[in-house]
């Protein structure tokens, strides 16, 4: 590793601690920055909802102002809530009482993870091979005819597709679940049953981000191939006498990715809120769901938790895209 | 005599644009012995390049070869297959494009970018046999083996200029077809490009067609001059024909424009400008722009002629006159 790489990677960490800081610091200050005693308020609606659920509301005011100390100076709240987060604590909900947020956190992330990453990539992949092939001279009428199509289903809006979708596989065709992570029968077990529940679970929510995204990606990709392929070193490539083939993914594709990546990592943050779209639709247990049912019953170190969490996510997403970037453009290490 | 290593007739190379075909290479013939040095050269947009490329079969869309033959050592490349096209290229004639510093992939090392053309042609080849061969063609243009572990942009210009001229050679083509390969450089390290070039042209016996700009840089290395104009190659001869008693009026300004090392002589410049390629007049393309030209020029268009072995030129000033009568001082630009 070359003296470059070592401080671009460095500046890169650097700039991810940084990151991290304001969004825990922000995360800190926007609750105490809201009008009204958020823990009062709460309480008194959950009082008047009248949920039914019997507990100690003197309980759990105590516990949520301690958890404030609203009492001390803000600054050392400020320490405190830095202490807590290192120890996971997140507080505990409201609306689960005393459940902590962090074992909510857990058992939802996973799912978000696995869904939506796979999900991204697939799209990502796929529209970005259409597009480069789109671009290319002698692709045939197929995938001329195929790209157009995507970009329709790109144009519906989200949950139109993923509606019409669950119509005809889950309600018509009966093939997969409509809904779900996996069967509500199902007792989690580290086996092949347990992994197929799952992935059936999972087609429909990826195939309706794969469908509403593959077009965008292609599109992108087209464009940056249509440049690739004017530069000089594509014809070069192919004075040197290279298969198509070659020319085509380690000349072209190659090459129109880079600025893609860059793309991608932009809309990660696109693809966390569309976590929640995606989950609520289809009642899927990830942190989108768990995000969308904490801010309907207003459950706040619910909400507070998820956020920040996505927040991470995405800057940890972010860095591993810094990360990789320099091993596919040796131009960036600087 | 030994047969024409390249033979390219009547080549047409049109670009179809909204205005109608560009017809940017228009039926230029000329032929190359083996080991020949042809330089090219023609105004900006005279369709240089534009040869340059059909002569590999590289022309893109919205260009295409609309007639003509490129025979390569007798086998018409026009016609090929393109896997037989593919086989040819590199093996037996090979290009130094122009803009070579932007000819080499910016995110691949030099080492893969030379291994995969050899590869492309001998996939058998071994790790260790292929790495000897790298560092033989590297240290063939002047430059360090170690350079093949380096990306493009940590090459200078001059570094990048040899690396390309190395792949281009490294399966000893027949003929090398280099684009301007020494613009975008400083005079000092044009000098040391052209030297290379002519070192391998010496060394592989290939036949070279050398385009630029630059009749100085071109007559320094060329054994035959060819000058295009409009898409037509108007004159081609010996070099010292070519510069010492030029017969077309083209050529002739295009001498008499050089800097050169005789001061006194005016930079003249030549007035005017090429005609369009999508509407070329019907008669000579010059004849807007000749001072010598005559009501024929405007209606009938030269088509080339020998005048001496070798020599030829497409001009009706001949074979009436022996010699380019004195030409009048170019018209100045009528005043606006
Ligand atoms: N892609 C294209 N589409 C339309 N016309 C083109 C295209 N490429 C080149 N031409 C036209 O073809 C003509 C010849 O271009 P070419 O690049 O071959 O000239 P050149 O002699 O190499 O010029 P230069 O000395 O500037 O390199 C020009 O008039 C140019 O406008
Ligand atoms: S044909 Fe006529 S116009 Fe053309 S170059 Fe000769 S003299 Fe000039
Ligand atoms: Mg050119």
């Amino acid at each position: 590793m070359s003296r470059e790489l070592i401080s671009y990677l460095l500046r890169r960490f650097a700039q991810f601690l940084l990151v991290i800081f304001i969004a825990v610091s922000v995360n800190f200050v926007i609750p105490r920055m809201l009008p009204g005693d958020p823990v009062a308020t709460a309480l008194a609606r959950l009082q008047t909802a009248g949920t039914g659920q019997t507990m100690d509301i003197q309980a759990v005011s105590d516990a949520y102002r301690a958890r404030y100390g609203l009492d001390q100076p803000l600054w050392n709240q400020y320490l405190n809530y830095w202490a807590d987060l290192f120890r996971l604590d997140l507080g505990v909900s409201f609306a689960n009482f005393p459940q902590p947020v962090s074992a909510m956190i857990a058992a939802a992330l996973p799912w978000s993870v696995g869904l939506l990453s796979t999900a991204t990539l697939i799209s990502f992949f796929i529209g970005s091979y259409l597009g480069g092939r789109l671009a290319w001279p002698g692709s045939g009428r197929g995938i001329r005819m195929l790209v157009p199509g995507m970009m329709v289903l790109s144009a519906i809006p989200y949950y139109l597709l993923a509606i019409l979708l669950v119509y005809i596989f889950a309600v018509y065709l009966r093939w997969l679940p409509p809904a779900g992570g996996v069967s509500t029968t199902r007792i989690m077990r580290a086996d092949w049953a347990t992994f197929v529940d799952i992935v059936r679970h999972a087609i429909l929510p990826i195939m309706s981000i794969v469908l509403g995204g593959i077009g965008f990606w292609a599109l992108g990709m087209r464009s940056q191939m249509v440049s690739v392929l004017g530069e000089d070193y594509i014809t070069f490539a192919e004075a040197k006498g290279l298969s198509p083939g070659r020319v085509f993914f380690w000349y072209g594709i190659r090459n129109a990715f880079l600025p893609q990546i860059t793309a991608l990592a932009l809309n990660l943050g696109a693809v966390v809120s569309g976590a929640v779209l995606v989950e609520v639709i289809f009642n899927y247990p990830g942190l989108g769901s768990l995000l969308y049912v904490a801010i309907r019953g207003q459950d706040y170190f619910v909400i507070q938790g998820v956020v920040l969490v996505l927040i991470l996510t995405l800057a940890v997403m972010l860095f591993i895209v810094d990360l990789i970037y320099p091993l596919l453009d040796p131009r960036i290490r600087r | 005599m030994s047969a024409p290593i390249l033979d390219v007739q009547a080549l047409d190379v049109v670009y179809d644009t909204p205005a109608g075909p560009a017809r940017a290479v228009n039926k230029v013939s000329f032929s190359l012995k083996p080991g020949e040095r042809l330089g090219l050269i023609g105004e900006s947009g005279s369709g240089k390049t534009t040869m340059g490329t059909a002569l590999m079969r590289l022309t893109r869309a919205p260009g295409r070869i609309a007639g003509g033959r490129v025979l390569l050592d007798g086998t018409d490349l026009l016609t090929l297959s393109p896997r037989a096209l593919r086989a040819t290229r590199l093996r037996d004639i090979a290009l130094v494009p122009q803009g070579a510093m932007s000819a080499l992939n910016p995110v691949m090392r030099l080492r893969r970018q030379m291994e995969d053309a050899i590869l492309a042609h001998e996939p058998r080849r071994k790790k260790a046999e292929i790495d000897a061969r790298i560092a033989e063609l590297l240290t063939r243009v002047g430059l360090k083996p170690e350079v093949a572990d380096r990306y493009p942009h940590e090459l200078s210009g001059g570094m990048k200029q040899r690396a390309v001229m190395a792949i281009a050679t490294s399966l000893s083509p027949k003929v090398i077809v280099a684009d301007e390969p020494t613009s975008a450089l400083d005079v000092v390290v044009q000098r040391q490009v052209m030297q290379t070039l002519g070192r391998l042209q010496e060394g592989l016996g290939a036949a070279v067609v050398l385009i630029g700009h630059d009749m100085g840089l071109i007559a320094q290395f060329a054994d035959t001059v060819g000058v295009m104009y409009a898409g037509r190659l108007v004159e081609i001869g010996p070099v010292a024909a070519m510069i010492g008693a030029p017969r077309h009026p083209y050529t002739r300004l295009l001498i008499d424009s050089l800097p050169g090392i005789d001061v006194k002589r005016r930079l003249t410049g030549i007035p005017g400008l090429p005609p369009p390629l999508v509407k070329l007049p019907t008669g000579c393309p010059f004849a807007p722009r000749c001072p010598l030209a005559y009501d024929r020029c405007r209606s009938e268009l030269p088509l080339p002629q020998e005048t001496a072995p070798g020599h030829s030129v497409a001009c009706h000033l001949y074979p009436e006159n022996a010699e380019l009568p004195p030409m009048p001082a170019p018209k100045e630009e009528a005043a606006p």
